[in-house]
């Protein structure tokens, strides 16, 4: 029977390469101006679970919540060898918080039905947060074992896992269902399959694609794309109070650009004189011994 | 109607008997913030055998310790951590709770904000007490939760007013860990049993393996730090040779680890480690807001960098503009020659 398998992915803005063209005058981002990018931890995620249909058999779903351009990601997904992905977009979903995500997509994993594992990146590398996937495990009333840092072993049964925490490493096995998080340095993530390119080759013409921008486009603009099922708030049977803004307790109340604080400087000349004197100074503030 | 409580608990980590160094800087990040709000410093704790240890909390000005004492809480476990923290903050009812941004902190936190279906925010950099209006209504005295967004390219400000408690965590280092008061009383622990079937313990610990760290930044008094511009073999050498020197320990920016040149626990920054020692000195660190925001609250800040425009200089206290072998070299020989 294998290994019933889900894979949550998000499509993210690539932060860690915030360039020159990205920054707006005052110092903020300019989001829409970032290139999309696969989440990079939900990629070591997915590779988890196709690693896990190879050796022990199964099957891997993966679910993306966000606007119609996230099709992007899914499309990635199949490429890699995912047998099942579907968005759930609505724009009931827009400016959820990680609670009402978690919430979203703990109903989108019950539509789909029976799973063993759910795997997750530890987290999205615009929010950094790490919070959406036990929220999913609490949301299912699963268990869940996080920062994954190696998949050791898995049968029909169980998962046992290598997690890093700060005094060391523990191995830790769980039953199923279980939600895991990996982090980047559980896997090396494969790449696009060439034969699985041409197979889905009918659906990379969609123009879904380009920079991060957040527009919950109306409903249907992607679904025209095959093999990608699109789901909404009622085919997830979610409560609408409880997706979006209005189902985050959080709120975002200011938002800032950074500012170097420019303290009192001393500038110490380059000379052994210079060098000497500071240290000297240090000596006798007692910085340094 | 009685008015709820304006406490702030905290949830207190015990890694192997011993309480973490996080959670005593959150009852002093706990303290300032329930001044403001005329509440008391309350904690939450898990484990086995950990009485003796909660007492001495009272120092830091902690109150009272809601403790749940079973040996099948000696070890982490998701599920039964987070469903009993939920149980004791629903019966206590505190405005705030504050978890270590650590492995275990980042495992159940976000669990029992599900669960209690409450604001949680994640690695906060400050915490402060605010007003915040929604349409008509001004909440009174509500957490203001700070921290950097979009990969550290902005600082955003979080509110949750309108559920209770307000959560956050907040990494080791980042909050000020005030002077042990002992004139203080010790904390009241009130020891209670665990709810839980067996049934609830889903995780199954096969082996734990402590390695020591070669390195405790968070504990250095002075640190020698090396960036891209100290990054060559001969730069580095003089890195080790200075923190030696001083008696500090080595740490490092990012494209350093990434490079495989030091390990990520020398790594200082957003995604590294915070550190407030008395001296660092920055050789060859640009000062991108990703690294400063791990070292910007040290006490002094010694800049080394052959460009004048670099921005660490902004922030520095004494800035060297020069080679990084040349300053070094001369650094050590003052200091070995010092009288
Ligand atoms: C989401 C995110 C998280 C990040 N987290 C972290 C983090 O935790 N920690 C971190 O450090 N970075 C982090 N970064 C990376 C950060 O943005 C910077 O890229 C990084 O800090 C730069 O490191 P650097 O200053 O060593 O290197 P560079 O920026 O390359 O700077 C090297 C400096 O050395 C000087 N230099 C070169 N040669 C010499 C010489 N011979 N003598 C003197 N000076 C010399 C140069 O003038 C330059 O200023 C993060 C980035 C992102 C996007």
């Amino acid at each position: 029977m294998g290994l019933r398998m889900i894979v949550t992915v998000k499509q993210v803005p690539d932060t860690h390469n915030v360039t020159g063209e990205a920054m707006k005058e005052d110092g903020t981002v300019n989001r829409a101006a970032l290139p999309a990018i696969f989440n990079p931890e939900d990629l070591n995620a997915l590779e988890a679970a196709l690693a896990l249909k190879e050796s022990v058999g199964g099957t891997v779903t993966c679910i993306s919540m966000g606007p119609p351009q996230a099709t992007a990601v899914l499309k990635e997904c199949l490429y890699r060898g995912a047998d099942d992905v579907m968005l759930v977009s609505d724009r009931r979903f827009a400016g959820a918080d990680t609670l009402a995500t978690s919430y979203a997509l703990a109903c989108a994993i019950r539509t789909v039905g029976n799973y063993d594992l759910i795997f997750c990146g530890r987290q999205a590398i615009d929010g950094d947060t790490a919070q959406v996937g036990p929220q999913i495990a609490e949301k299912l009333e699963i268990n869940q074992l996080t920062g994954v840092a190696k998949v050791r072993h898995a049968d029909d049964e169980s998962i046992t896992v290598e997690r890093t925490v700060e005094d060391g490493i523990e191995v830790v096995r769980s039953r199923y269902p279980v939600l895991v998080t990996v982090t980047g340095s559980a896997n090396e993530p494969r790449t696009a399959s060439a034969k699985l390119v041409m197979t889905y080759k009918n659906i990379g013409k969609q123009a879904c694609e380009g920079a991060y921008e957040e527009a919950w486009l109306e409903p249907g603009v992607c679904s025209a794309v095959s093999h990608i099922r699109e789901w909404n708030v009622e085919s997830i049977g979610a409560d609408p109070a409880a997706c979006g803004l209005s189902g985050s307790p959080t709120k975002v109340k200011k938002i800032q650009s950074v500012v170097l604080t420019a303290g009192e400087s001393q500038q110490v000349p380059n000379t052994d004189a210079g060098i000497a004197g500071l240290m000297r100074e240090l000596v006798e503030e007692n910085i340094v011994g | 109607m009685e008015t709820p409580s304006r406490n702030v608990m905290v949830f207190i980590e015990a890694r192997h008997g011993e309480i973490a160094d996080v959670s005593r800087e959150l009852l002093s990040a706990a303290r300032r913030l329930a001044t403001e709000l005329d509440g008391e410093v309350e904690a939450v704790a898990l484990g086995h055998g950990l009485g003796a240890a909660l007492t001495e909390l009272g120092c830091h000005g902690c109150r009272r310790v809601y403790y749940i004492d079973d040996s099948r809480l000696a070890h982490f476990s998701s599920v039964p951590y987070a469903r009993e923290t939920a149980r004791l903050i629903r019966k206590y009812d505190p405005q705030i709770v504050l978890f270590g941004a650590t492995t275990m902190g980042r495992d159940v936190a976000p669990r029992v904000a599900s669960e209690l279906r409450c604001g949680l925010t994640a690695d906060c950099t400050a915490l402060e007490i605010g007003d915040h209006a929604i349409k008509d209504v001004t909440f009174s005295r509500t957490l203001m939760q700070i921290r950097p967004a979009f990969g550290g390219n902005i600082i955003a400000t979080i509110v949750s007013p309108e559920s209770r408690p307000s959560m956050a965590t907040v990494r080791e280092g980042v909050m000020q860990l005030d002077a042990p008061d002992d004139f203080l009383p010790p904390a009241t622990v009130m020891t209670e049993p665990c709810v839980l079937e067996d049934d609830a313990f889903l995780t199954e610990v096969l082996e734990v393996v402590r390695q020591e760290k070669a390195v405790n930044l968070p504990a250095a008094q002075i640190i020698v730090a090396a960036g891209m511009g100290a990054g060559d073999p001969d730069s580095l050498s003089l890195v080790r040779e200075l923190a030696k020197t001083l008696g500090g320990q080595v740490g490092c920016s990012r494209p350093v680890v990434d490079a495989g040149v030091l390990p990520k626990e020398h790594q200082v920054g957003q995604t590294g480690i915070t550190v407030r020692p008395n001296l660092y000195i920055a050789c060859g660190i640009s000062g991108q807001i990703q690294h400063r925001a791990g070292m910007a609250e040290a006490k002094r800040i010694i800049a080394v960098n052959r460009d004048p425009q670099a921005p660490i200089f902004s922030i520095a206290h004494y800035g060297i503009v020069g080679d990084v072998r040349e300053v070094l070299g001369r650094m050590i020989k003052a200091y070995k020659t010092k009288a």
